[in-house]
């Protein structure tokens, strides 16, 4: 209790902003029209968001015959797919829920975009194994529910189900996080604007007046939410691991799998949020809210998951030669030299060689290399979904049923598909709602902005600093 | 909160820094504060304001404690009693594997129910009508709110000399 805030902060919020300039720069680019960018890109979303639905409906009308899976490889690209998009989906979560509790200021500049990246990647995630499924209509099958057919209930010993949960509670509660943490934004919007947009934000901000208790009752929402996320944005990856891990298939029967796999899946979701981010910044012109230390906290993250993950993937070989069991040896070596050797090794480049060069605080600190390593990092950990699923399954038991899976371009389209899916929800959710959290950002001003901290600070605000220090002292 | 034709004097400030020592004077000369808002949570406010902590994250607790007691024993309903069946040889209670629902469950209950709570006690909703006393509240404004609806001329009057007093930005007299 008690500590003053240490005197060398970084500057999170530059240009010398008041409260004002504040709600005008977060709040514009919802009541402007779209820019040229947001239109050309948003075009190209929307198309293969239809080319997505087309292979959708292409997959439902021949059956799963049309993807090149085989009785061998009965995982492939969607399973891949899945994993993909579901790790990418950790970082939001972790901004908001896991930075709230260590009280780390540079979340406020990200989290908003990052927690809605969670709730657009989980959506495209969970249309895999529904798809997957074959017959999509009857996919609430997997809920349990009172039936007419005894009632059988699902088997809650698989850890297939164990995800269906994980990941709906997961959705479900990321939603209410993002929303609450929303709502006062909205109102913000709401009172800037006029007419039917107003009503519209009316309904959407539930009637917000910013009441003194509402606040802390929120506050004290958003700690809770975040306390109950954290132990959750664990479990889901952990359980998404159990799916291989609790399978008698060598190369996926690891203890190993959870850490390893929570931790690719916050590396992989921090790189997706700094595609996102880059780009945003630069379109809506954010760059003072979204600064290089934001960018320089996130890439420490990626090096600190990185190493972690490549550490998980020289433990798997160590503990598989150590472990004097042939079949387990086999599947390390065939994953590595095997019929797959591209993806390994592209995997081993993309994943723990290529995020080292963030130990240089110049390319931590550049624009274009975080841009260019972030994408990096996202290809490799796709490479490394595949690596798990396809080349175990190619190489089991029987030789005689060895077999090699490559996609058909049903599969392909539907990845390309969830991509412009991905963007296509993002482009309008920049449109409509504030991407940076407006609220918690006049909230850090005074600790963190450029005319308080830092070379720039005026000598004119001491009063209003000291009297910011003073405010600061909580927990 | 606000009911119908409550007139409400209000003054705006600019700084947090500033409504704080207003709420602390106000507490001082005994003025019944109606509400304070701001456009940003206000550290340090809540004890000056005398609010209570929330009492949320205890209806937290209970919610969560239900959810992990329903999950956990309609698996255990289910596996024992209704459908028992057998997978692998193993016991048909098999509580480890009945682990990770268990915790999903408590995390949804506990979520969803305290969030509708949160909104149902602050009187938040789709489609409720606010008593709005300044647009710019939601932006840079810090806003002290007195009901005057019964006060005599004389104690608005005070009212606005204790505004005036702690360099209120602007002092308004609104009807909502």
């Amino acid at each position: 209790m008690s500590q003053p805030v240490a005197p060398v902060r970084h500057v999170l919020i530059e240009g010398n902003k008041s409260y004002h300039n504040i709600t005008e720069d977060l709040c514009s680019p919802t009541e402007k029209a779209p820019s040229r960018e947001w239109i050309v890109a948003f075009s190209l979303a929307a198309a293969l968001t239809g080319f997505y639905f087309f292979c959708v409906s292409w997959t439902i009308w021949k059956g799963i015959g049309s993807w090149n899976l085989n009785r061998t490889v009965n995982w492939g690209w969607d399973i891949t797919n899945f994993v993909w998009w579901i790790g990418i989906g950790h970082a939001g979560t972790l901004i908001s829920a896991i930075l709230l509790l260590f009280r780390q200021r540079w979340r406020t500049g990200v989290n908003r975009a990052a927690e809605a990246m969670t709730i657009f990647a989980v959506m495209c995630a969970g249309q895999f194994p529904l798809i997957h499924m074959g017959r999509l209509w009857l996919a609430f099958f997997i809920f349990p529910f009172p039936n007419t057919r005894g009632p059988l209930w699902v088997n809650f010993n698989s850890p297939l189900l164990w995800d269906v949960f994980a990941i709906s509670t997961y959705f479900s509660v990321s939603l209410l996080f993002w929303y609450t943490g929303l709502v006062p934004d909205l109102a913000t919007v709401r009172d800037r604007a006029a007419g039917f947009r107003r009503k519209m934000y009316d309904i959407f901000s539930f009637g917000w007046t910013g009441s003194a208790k509402h606040w802390q009752r929120w506050e004290s929402l958003s700690l809770i939410l975040a306390g109950l996320s954290t132990p959750l944005v664990l479990s889901v990856h952990t359980i998404v691991s159990f799916d291989f891990a609790t399978s008698v298939i060598p190369g996926w029967h690891t203890t190993i799998f959870p850490p390893y796999f929570v931790a690719g899946a916050i590396f992989s979701g921090f790189a997706m949020v700094q595609t996102l981010m880059l780009i945003t910044r630069k379109v809506l012109h954010l760059e003072e809210y979204i600064t290089i230390n934001h960018i320089e906290s996130m890439n420490k993250v990626i090096v600190m998951t990185g190493t972690i993950v490549g550490v998980a993937y020289l433990t798997e070989l160590f503990v598989a030669w150590y472990s004097g069991y042939i079949y387990e040896q086999f599947a390390f070596y065939n994953r590595v030299f095997g019929i797959y050797w591209w993806s390994y090794f592209g995997m081993m480049f993309c994943n723990v060689v290529s995020p080292q060069l963030f130990w240089s605080r110049k390319i931590r600190r550049s624009i274009w290399w975080t841009f260019f390593l972030s994408i990096v990092v996202n290809v490799g950990m796709w490479f490394e979904r595949f690596v798990i699923i396809a080349t175990t399954l190619a190489r089991d038991y029987l030789p005689s049923s060895w077999s090699y899976y490559s996609p058909s371009w049903v599969e392909i389209g539907l990845f390309i598909g969830t991509i412009g899916l991905f963007f296509f929800l993002f482009l309008i959710f920049t449109r409509v709602a504030p991407v940076v959290a407006v609220a918690e950002v006049k909230s850090i001003l005074k600790v963190a902005g450029d005319q308080y901290i830092g070379p720039n600070a005026k000598h004119a605000h001491a009063h209003s600093h000291k009297a910011a220090v003073k405010t600061h002292t909580e927990d | 909160m606000v009911s119908d034709n409550t007139k409400v004097l209000y003054g705006l400030y600019n700084d947090e820094e500033e409504l704080k020592s207003a709420v602390a004077d106000a507490n001082h000369e005994h003025l019944n504060i109606m509400d304070v808002f701001t456009p940003f949570p206000v550290h340090g406010l809540d004890p000056i304001l005398g609010l209570q902590e929330s009492r949320l994250h205890i209806l937290g607790f209970i919610y969560g404690a239900i959810g992990c007691m329903f999950g956990f024993g309609f698996m255990t309903w289910v596996f024992t009693s209704d459908w028992p069946i057998m997978f692998g040889g193993k016991p048909y209670w098999s509580v480890p594997a009945f682990i990770p629902i268990t915790f999903e469950m408590t995390v949804l209950f506990s979520a969803w129910g305290m969030t509708i709570t949160f909104y149902t006690i602050c009187g938040l909703w789709p489609g409720v009508k606010s008593k709005f006393l300044d647009n710019r509240i939601t932006d840079n404004k810090f806003c002290i709110a007195f009901n005057v609806t019964e006060s005599s001329e004389s104690e608005v009057e005070h009212l606005k000399g204790f505004f005036n007093r702690t360099h209120a930005a602007e002092i308004n007299l609104k009807q909502v």
